[in-house]
């Protein structure tokens, strides 16, 4: 389990970076390590080039402007597990990162990275998409910026093309009437989750009035679940929901057989996630975590 | 939780019943340890192997061209190439009429069984660049149809996988005891299950590995091997490559973790050293974490079906155990992989008292990588079949399942007794345990608990479960089986010129702490302090011969040959101090490293004194007198079969029904290993044993696709308990020396292993029973106690 003898460079400025990228089509960034450095490893990946953006400060920002919090991709687990400032302004991000695996691979891993990669069980992808955040990519052309909606289109398949890295990610500040959800089953604290689902939800007097479901684990890739988001439209209490919701989630998902589990126990397991994400969304105050 | 310990007269000493930490934890902690893969020899190479991809394939060629080009290496090696160089592997026990297994090549080279089974070797002068060249090893398979489960194996429409067996059955073996049919007509309830073991492996923190440094000068060959028995492997690597034995010496230096699966024999360690003798180099082998799932060896793949006969006053009448096991592709050399399914029906049912009784085992082949031996063999199935039966037939006659427990169990007024699946019980102390764990977990209070959370919907249940643990397994046990396994143990002392002792042990330590039970019994032994007392152990070429680590049998056995000789080094002392002070030597005793005089109390001559006088002065003592101050003795019981252990488990779980994840809220156990000698090691043995149990039952599987393709083989995707998953656990005990010993220990290693399984099954099954679900499938993930909640509602 020794990696095969690959190139490596670390270059001393982001220009220079989308320089080498640009000139290597074979070239791979390395943020933090937690996903590449295990495929190397295993020769499951054997680049030409790994860039290594690790150190680049201009990729670390971490501040809040007007009604946006702009986080660099460069912005590990730990700093949005510990951030007050999240814990204020965007209460979704530390409540999903105390999810993710575990301290050592908190403390390497990044935010960049997690959206880049787009594991379909990785909470970050899915929060950015239920908070209606913008990705902003880089090259040697510019910057270009695109809604995470967008920016996810398969199976660790996304946006990004090659000579691009993901600067950062713009997100909105949650508002008062605005109530979160975050729900993930895991086998063990830490896993991967086997299903999980975030929602942002726009409450008014004690009633959904408008709604995201995100899930992940248990589907391809983060996007939006418009039935079960209308089938929570004007819900008064988490009771409300009938079965048309298992219903929605079922068209919404199709989770295939993996080893161990088969789709329709994800499938379940996601309807039951949902209806624990809605006793969130009714239980908390819009801004309590 | 601490226990008093009753010494024997004479024996009081400050080590024995002290919780001391295991001694080399502060040199592991410093980063000082010295593992297989730390130790680099002189003009060493590396080793990494090519491996089949399929679970079973015909080689229509290898080519090995391009990887001979690559740069740093030296050698790539066929079976072609080396297999003619050792005799073959047969995994065959002499003991077990009607065992078959086929001969097994160091490499494969017309086909491959399992997948994982090695095929080609690249020596390099590093690792990577090993791993370079394997991969341009150009391989022309030609994939054949596997037979890939026990179902698939035991249908003779099926091909042989090794045609010279003309069928997949390995043994079958069946047990007959009274009359089994009379008693289940007779019976007034009558409990069945049919029951699945998913494969498993030790998962041990260090990979396997060796270093094998051939000397072509004089013709000898060093292994530095992970190894838990050296002498083993001395005695394997000198018969198979037909080198002197005096000439083959095997070290096991720092090992991280054995759990049994580093007692087997790999056909891929012989081919490591058939290429160092090939080359005249040392060559490093170290398995890395994708190899070790694929051919480490496995444990269980087990399916069993049971039953029990009760009658209508609640007394257990009749057992009947049918299991079949899928051991792998070959046999298990040496310790012979039929013992998982022989273990797991000679010892069903035995803590309770009936008579009739009927067994049958099934040892079949598959192309899948070799079950071996691992923690607890087959106890916990044992343990696990008999303990829900008795839940079962509890439930069927409304009894509470403690109560039907006591009712019937095989008392101390019946011992000592031999059950109808052949075990003696002599010293075993069910009823004891059993009460002290009752109180311990407060079990009553448990179950007024349960009733109430029934009532809100929660389902939480408690298990109990009793259990045996086979330790030391001695002489009648190997001797028959033709494998040349020593079940004796020795140690040699010898007193240091400062006064200190040196011990030298043939037992082996990978991490449970034995070498510190055995300084402890040292010390107190000849009266020195625990601090005086240096070990050296894991060496073939130096103690006195010896088994080494399996079975639990550390303290049993090795503890009882530091003993011995310990009392006979502390009486050549006496009688070298006897002739110093011209003192009769029956006056004379040793305690806190002093020769004290009984007669005064006095300290008379430090111990530092007499040896300096043993080994510098001899001039000054009488001209006959023959000073000897290292010693050697060995023990082992020429007839005894196992030191047989006991104890009780309890489990409390909450299982949510609508995701079908399990919580386990406590586990506590009462067990009695015999004498302690160690609580605090005793207790983190049952404690480690514990977790691995509630790891098997909850998380452990090896995946398979339908095809035969392991699917799962890094640490992310096969789960183990992490300390987060696991409850605090609760340790008692109950102390009943063996009797056939001074020393009067018991094995303790797998004790926590096989009763945290019987518990655990049986607590998850109590708690889904107010839904009429029963879990029969291990291990018990979400899907399967879904599944298992909704066969119950339909």
């Amino acid at each position: 389990m020794k990696a095969s003898n690959i190139g490596y460079t670390r270059p001393r400025s982001l220009t220079q970076a989308f320089e080498i990228l640009a000139e290597n089509d074979a070239a791979v960034p390395l943020a933090g390590g937690q996903s590449l450095m295990v495929a190397l490893n295993m020769r499951l990946s054997a680049p030409q080039l790994v860039v290594d953006i690790g150190e680049l400060e201009e990729l670390s920002q971490f501040s809040c402007v007007g009604d946006t919090v702009v986080l660099g991709a460069l912005t590990r687990h730990r700093q949005i597990l510990e951030s007050e400032l999240l814990r204020e302004k965007v209460p979704l991000l530390p409540k999903a990162a105390a999810h993710i695996a575990h301290a050592g691979i908190r403390n390497r891993g990044t935010l960049g990275g997690s959206l880049a990669y787009a594991d379909p069980s990785a909470e970050l992808p899915a929060c950015a998409v239920a908070l209606g955040a913008t990705i902003v990519i880089g090259s040697l052309q510019g910057t270009r910026e695109i809604k995470a909606e967008t920016f996810f289109k398969g199976l660790f398949e996304t946006d990004l093309q090659a000579g691009e890295l993901i600067l950062g990610v713009k997100i909105p500040v949650i508002v008062a009437s605005t109530s979160i959800a975050f729900a993930e089953l895991a086998r063990r604290q830490g896993d991967f989750a086997i299903a999980g689902v975030t929602a942002v939800a726009t409450m008014a007097q004690a009633q959904i009035k408008s709604a995201q479901f995100v899930y992940f684990g248990c589907t391809d890739f983060p996007r939006p679940a418009n039935r079960v988001a209308a089938a929570v439209m004007g819900l008064k209490s988490p009771l409300a929901a009938g079965a048309e919701l298992d219903t929605a989630v079922g068209q919404d998902i199709n989770p295939s057989d993996t080893a161990g589990m088969r789709g329709d126990t994800k499938r379940h397991l996601a309807t039951v996630l949902t209806r624990r994400a809605l006793d969130q969304l009714f239980g908390s105050e819009a801004r309590d975590v | 939780m601490d226990t008093a310990h009753a010494r024997k007269p004479g024996e009081a000493g400050p080590a024995i019943g002290t919780r001391i930490p295991r001694r080399e934890l502060s040199r592991l902690l410093h980063g000082a340890g010295r593992y297989v893969d730390d130790i680099k020899l002189p003009r060493m190479l590396h080793l990494a192997f090519v491996r089949s991809p399929y679970p079973h394939a015909r080689i229509k060629s290898i080519d090995v061209e391009e990887a001979r080009q690559c740069a740093g290496v030296e050698a790539v090696l066929t079976g072609a190439d080396i297999n003619h160089m050792c005799k073959p592997l047969h995994g065959v026990a002499l003991h077990r009429p009607g065992h078959r297994a086929a001969m097994q090549p160091l490499m494969a080279t017309e086909r491959a069984v399992w997948q994982g089974q090695t095929v080609a070797a690249v020596v390099a002068q590093s690792r990577a660049q090993a791993e370079d060249a394997a991969e341009l090893i150009d391989i022309d398979w030609d994939e054949l149809p596997a037979i890939v489960n026990a179902e698939m194996a035991i249908d003779r429409g099926n091909p042989a996988i090794h045609s010279e067996l003309d069928d997949n059955i390995a043994f079958d073996f069946s047990i007959d005891n009274g009359d089994v049919a009379k008693a289940f007509k007779d019976a007034a309830v009558v409990v069945e299950e049919e029951l699945r073991f998913e494969r498993q492996v030790a998962l041990t923190l260090e990979p396997r590995g060796l270093i094998a440094d051939f000397n072509t000068g004089d013709g000898s060959l060093t292994v530095i091997h992970s190894h838990q028995s050296p002498f083993q492997m001395q005695e394997v690597f000198s018969h198979h490559f037909g080198i002197a034995e005096h000439k083959v010496r095997v070290q096991a230096p720092d090992i991280g973790g054995g759990f049994g699966m580093k007692l087997n024999l790999y056909a891929e360690e012989l081919a490591v050293v058939a290429s160092s003798i090939h080359l005249g180099r040392p060559i490093k082998f170290c398995a890395d974490r994708l190899e070790s799932f694929l051919t480490d060896a496995h444990a269980r793949d087990h399916n069993i079906k049971a039953r029990m006969a009760v009658s209508a006053d609640g007394r257990i009448t009749a057992m009947e155990v049918d299991d079949v096991g899928a051991v792998g592709a070959y046999g298990m050399q040496m310790r012979f992989n039929v013992a998982e399914g022989m273990m797991a029906i000679t010892v069903s049912g035995a803590p309770y008292n009936f008579d009739d009784y009927k067994a049958r085992t099934r040892s079949v082949y598959v192309n899948k990588n070799l079950v071996g031996m691992y923690r607890g063999v087959g106890l916990p199935l044992a343990c696990i079949v008999t303990e829900l039966l008795v839940d079962r037939a509890a439930a069927a006659l409304k009894k509470d399942p403690v109560e039907f427990r006591k009712q019937n169990y095989r008392g101390k007024s019946m011992l000592p007794c031999v059950t109808p699946g052949g075990q003696r019980l002599e010293t075993v102390s069910f009823h004891e345990c059993l009460d002290k764990l009752t109180e311990l977990m407060d079990y009553g209070k448990l179950r007024s608990e349960q009733e109430t959370f029934r009532r809100k919907g929660i389902l939480r249940g408690v298990g109990i479960a009793t259990f045996l643990e086979q330790t030391a397994y001695g002489p009648p046990y190997y001797g028959p089986s033709g494998a040349s396994i020593s079940t004796q143990d020795g140690c040699t002392l010898r007193l240091e010129p400062s006064g200190s002792i040196r011990c030298v042990t043939s037992i082996t330590d990978q991490g449970q702490g034995t070498l510190t039970g055995i300084a402890q019994v040292v010390a107190d032994t000849v009266g020195v302090n625990y601090e005086d007392v240096g070990l050296v152990s894991g060496d073939s070429a130096i103690s006195p011969y010896g088994g080494g680590a399996w079975a639990s049998r550390g303290m049993a056995i090795g503890g009882e040959a530091a003993l011995k000789a310990g009392r006979l080094l502390k009486q050549n002392i006496l009688d070298l101090a006897s002739a110093i002070t011209q003192t009769p030597a029956a006056n004379l005793d040793i305690s806190n490293g002093q020769v004290i005089n009984l007669q005064t109390g006095m300290q008379i001559l430090s111990l530092a004194e007499v040896a300096r006088i043993g080994y510098f002065r001899q001039d000054t003592l009488p001209p006959a007198f023959d000073v000897q101050l290292s010693v050697s003795r060995s023990f082992v019981a020429n007839s005894q079969i196992c030191y047989l252990a006991n104890g009780v488990q309890g489990c409390h779980v909450e299982i949510d029904q609508d995701t079908g994840f399990i919580k386990v809220l406590g586990q506590w156990a009462a067990d009695d290993c015999g004498r302690i000698i160690n609580p605090l090691l005793v207790d983190e043995q049952v404690r480690g044993g514990i977790a691995q149990g509630i790891g098997a039952v909850l998380f452990e599987e090896c995946l398979y696709s339908p095809e035969g393709y392991l699917q799962n083989g890094t640490m992310v995707d096969y789960l183990v308990p992490m300390a987060g998953d696991l409850p605090d656990i609760q340790v008692v005990h109950v102390e009943t020396p063996e009797a056939s010993t001074e020393l009067g220990a018991k094995g303790v290693g797998e004790a926590g292993l096989i009763g945290a399984m019987g518990a655990v099954w049986v607590a998850v099954n109590d708690a889904l029973a107010p839904l009429g679900a029963k879990i029969q499938h291990q291990p018990f993930t979400p899907e399967r106690v879904l599944d298992a909640i909704a066969r119950a509602r339909n």
